[in-house]
């Protein structure tokens, strides 16, 4: 295997991790985001968060996984890419805080403004959080100010347009997957509610994409890759596809098939600009030279091989028993299991 | 005013410092409850199942914790120091990845099928799958401390293409420094859980309360608090020796050494200057005795501040006094611990209200030594942040001072919030005591018997 093949492959595990992580926590940071709209009294309160309790936290980790990938194989680009993104990411930050201690503690105490505070920290920060990464990705799948000075912007200038339309996308599209995710975890009218909630909301989610791949056009040159090599249109085939699918098996009340489709849509979205950005990882605005490529943001040879190693061992182990876990805890969530 | 590489170092430390006082409790705590529960599965007497289940409820509230404060901490090489990032990234990140990938899932997946799975899965995966988050927990340290140790005592890499290299990834893995830490580290985390749970079991001993339940934790507890607190000062010795001969100016910053000398004495009375420039009192010597407990030899040469340029000397009198008090309170771990096992042994241990109270207020001394331990091995190492070779200057974020200042406010206030609503509920529940499983709830409308 060349240094060359190796890079490209840490480029695309790279793209995979964060589309994973936008895969999994997004159901949770959904729920997270409608559970204070969404539930009618304590009791369907409950069910919400235990519909996401044993999961939201090995989905985390995916982030931190995908965080401490960018590091090993890409050091100079996680150095750039998180003190370019210094306030957003520190509000992130923040968001996953208050997200994770909120389903932690909100329970843990029976007093009504105890429970108040943490249900608004809960969806603000979910809120935060899925916002936010899709402003960033969206600046970075824009191009960023940099030249041979560094960074000119700032988290106002993050704010333009088309970050804000990625933030909106990113957003809608988890509110979209915890609401299916309810769906399948809850039964009678609670789960009836909610997919006639995902069945609106799915048009919400139409209305961004289709905007947001038009504004793609015109704001990035994400689509040079595409014109040059079509081959790679079937990655947008299949974003197309599982988006109309979503709908279909929504109207179909089936929700498990949505979920997988919406799922589907989430990676090939993910992968989209992923795609677009090869080889770059953080385009310069002003002037490409002073883009950062997986080429000259990589780790050593060496370091990539040891870490690829490390990955092939243990990746597939931790799909292996995350993936038991998401069976045994599959039924639908019930009165009963209100540990929290 | 403060300039950026100060506002960046306050951060990292009270973010660092946040972080470091769920962990610790983490560590330990998880290992006792897996073995309350390893009891039950043996025993079937379902007074382990309720130790198992209030101790676990205590571990989950500090786990949660202890997990997101992590977040902020993987995140903030990039944000607040990527001049360091970029340098070492090279190296230091893939450690940082492999904790992410080999432990974090871990803990967190089979922490989630502990918490809600009581009911879904046989007494045996429960059992193993809270040893399962045990292993992550000191997993999560094994990475994260080889990562530090390589700050500490930097191997296996050349100086190329402008960055430090990974050329000896097994050097890396297995750097002494990192291991010796690592030890002393997990075995004082050990100590601070055995700690906790002995306080608390002390306070409901006594107040007379559930006697069986809590003098069994008791007991649990007390061996684990008498192995760790005896090895934790085992391991920290040789990890003082070990220092002595990577790092010479933390040691010499650890004792006040200001002169080159072979047969270096320990002074009983000394305090050093807050310039950082020598001694204002040193006095009662004893002859050769800091030469022989570094090096095992009572003519070693230790060298001196003196022989360190001025700036690249660490704060003296900081790590000096935390070095102080870390090993007065580690020797008292070690006579707590033992006056335990005696009174136990006696039979005593209801009637000695003075020692249990003490255990009770000693509740926060672990968390005290764990900082100050951890502000030796930290403190100690500046002005590097990479021992030799890299500045703590050098590695900071070319980010407006302004942010630096926004976000160690809202770190400030929000950590706050944090730890005290963590408080709050460690001690609510500990005070509360064990819920006993309650009998199946009737619904008394459809069973008329129940209401005659």
């Amino acid at each position: 295997m060349t240094y060359t093949t190796l890079i490209i492959i840490w480029f695309a595990l790279w793209g995979l991790l964060w589309a994973v992580y936008f895969m999994l926590d997004g159901f949770d940071l959904g729920v997270g985001m409608l559970y204070p709209f969404l539930a009618k009294d304590e009791n369907e309160r409950k069910l919400l968060l235990n519909s996401i309790g044993p999961f939201w936290d090995g989905n985390e980790v995916w982030l931190i996984t995908a965080g401490g990938a960018t590091f090993a194989a890409f050091p100079t680009t996680y150095a750039v890419m998180f003190s370019f993104f210094y306030l957003p990411f520190m509000l992130i930050l923040l968001g996953l805080i208050f997200r994770g201690t909120a389903i932690e503690f909100m329970n843990k105490s029976e007093g009504q403004t105890w429970k108040d505070l943490w249900k608004w920290a809960l969806a603000a920060g979910s809120f935060l959080v899925a916002f936010l990464f899709g402003v960033a990705f969206a600046n970075i799948f824009h191009g960023l100010p940099i030249d041979e000075q560094g960074y000119h912007g700032t988290l106002i200038s993050l704010l333009n347009s088309y970050g804000i339309l990625g933030g909106l996308l990113f957003t809608g599209l988890f509110i979209l997957s915890g609401s299916i995710w309810i769906g399948i975890k809850t039964d009678n009218e609670l789960s009836e509610r909610v997919m006639n909630f995902s069945s609106k909301m799915w048009y919400g989610v139409l209305v961004l994409a289709v905007i947001f791949l038009v504004q793609t056009y015109f704001e990035t040159s994400l689509y040079d890759i595409y014109i040059e090599n079509p081959i790679w249109l079937i990655d947008l085939a299949i974003a197309v596809i599982s988006l109309l699918l979503t709908k279909v098996f929504i109207n179909k009340k089936d929700a498990i098939k949505a979920f997988i489709t919406h799922s589907l849509l989430i990676v090939s979205t993910t992968f989209f600009g992923i795609i677009g950005l090869y080889p770059n990882m953080l385009p310069s605005s002003i002037d490409s030279k002073h883009s950062l490529t997986v080429f000259n943001s990589a780790s050593s040879e060496y370091t990539l091989k040891i870490m690829f190693i490390v990955a092939i061992i243990f990746v597939p182990i931790v799909i292996f028993y995350q993936i038991m876990m998401y069976k045994i805890f599959s039924g639908k969530i019930t009165e009963k299991d209100a540990h929290y | 005013m403060m300039d950026l590489v100060t506002l960046s170092r306050i951060q990292f430390a009270l973010t660092v410092g946040f972080h470091f006082l769920f962990v610790p409790l983490t560590l330990g705590l998880v290992i006792l409850v897996a073995i309350m529960e390893t009891l039950y599965v043996k025993t079937d007497n379902p007074v382990y199942k309720n130790m198992a289940k209030f101790w676990g409820k205590l571990f989950i509230i500090n786990f949660a914790l202890g997990v997101v404060t992590g977040i902020t901490m993987e995140f903030q090489f990039g944000t607040n120091w990527a001049n360091y990032s970029k340098y070492v990234g090279d190296i230091f990140g893939a450690p940082l990845a492999i904790e992410a990938t080999v432990a974090f899932f871990l803990e967190s997946t089979f922490l989630g099928l502990w918490i809600y799975g009581w009911d879904k899965v046989s007494k045996k995966l429960h059992a193993f799958s809270i040893w399962m988050v045990a292993l992550g927990t000191n997993l999560s340290a094994v990475w994260i401390i080889i990562a530090n140790g390589w700050m500490q005592h930097p191997v296996g890499y050349v100086i190329r293409n402008g960055r430090a290299e990974l050329v000896d990834f097994m050097a890396v893995v297995l750097n002494k420094y990192a291991w010796l830490t690592f030890f002393h580290t997990v075995l004082s985390g050990y100590v601070l859980s055995s700690f906790f749970v002995l306080g608390i079991s002390a306070y409901h001993l006594l107040r007379k309360n559930q006697l069986d339940f809590f003098k069994k934790s008791f007991q649990i507890a007390l061996v684990f608090a008498i192995f760790s607190s005896i090895m934790v000062a085992v391991v920290g010795d040789s990890n003082g020796s070990n220092v002595a001969e990577v790092q010479p100016s933390k040691f010499a910053a650890m004792e006040s050494i200001w002169e080159t000398q072979e047969g270096a004495p320990m002074y009983l009375l000394q305090i050093p200057s807050w310039n950082n420039d020598g001694n204002i009192i040193e006095a009662i010597g004893i002859p050769k005795l800091t030469s022989f407990l570094a090096f095992k030899d009572p003519n070693a040469k230790v060298i001196g501040l003196n022989d360190i340029p001025k700036e690249e000397r660490p704060p003296v009198a900081l790590v000096f006094y935390a070095f102080r008090i870390m090993v007065g309170l580690g020797v008292y771990f070690i006579v707590m611990s033992l006056l335990g096992w005696y009174l136990n042994r006696k039979g005593k241990l209801l009637d000695s209200p003075l020692y249990l109270k003490m255990l009770l207020y000693s509740i926060p001394l672990p968390y005290l030594a764990i900082n100050l331990g951890w502000m030796v091995a930290e403190v100690g190492r500046q002005p590097w942040i990479v021992y030799g070779l890299m500045k703590t200057v050098d590695g900071v974020s070319p980010i407006p001072i302004s942010q630096v200042w926004m976000t160690l406010i809202g770190v400030i206030i929000f950590y706050s919030i944090l730890i005290i609503a963590d408080i709050y509920l460690l001690v609510k529940y500990a005070k509360k005591g064990p819920d006993f499983d309650q009998p199946v709830q009737i619904n008394i409308s459809t069973s008329p018997s129940i209401q005659a």
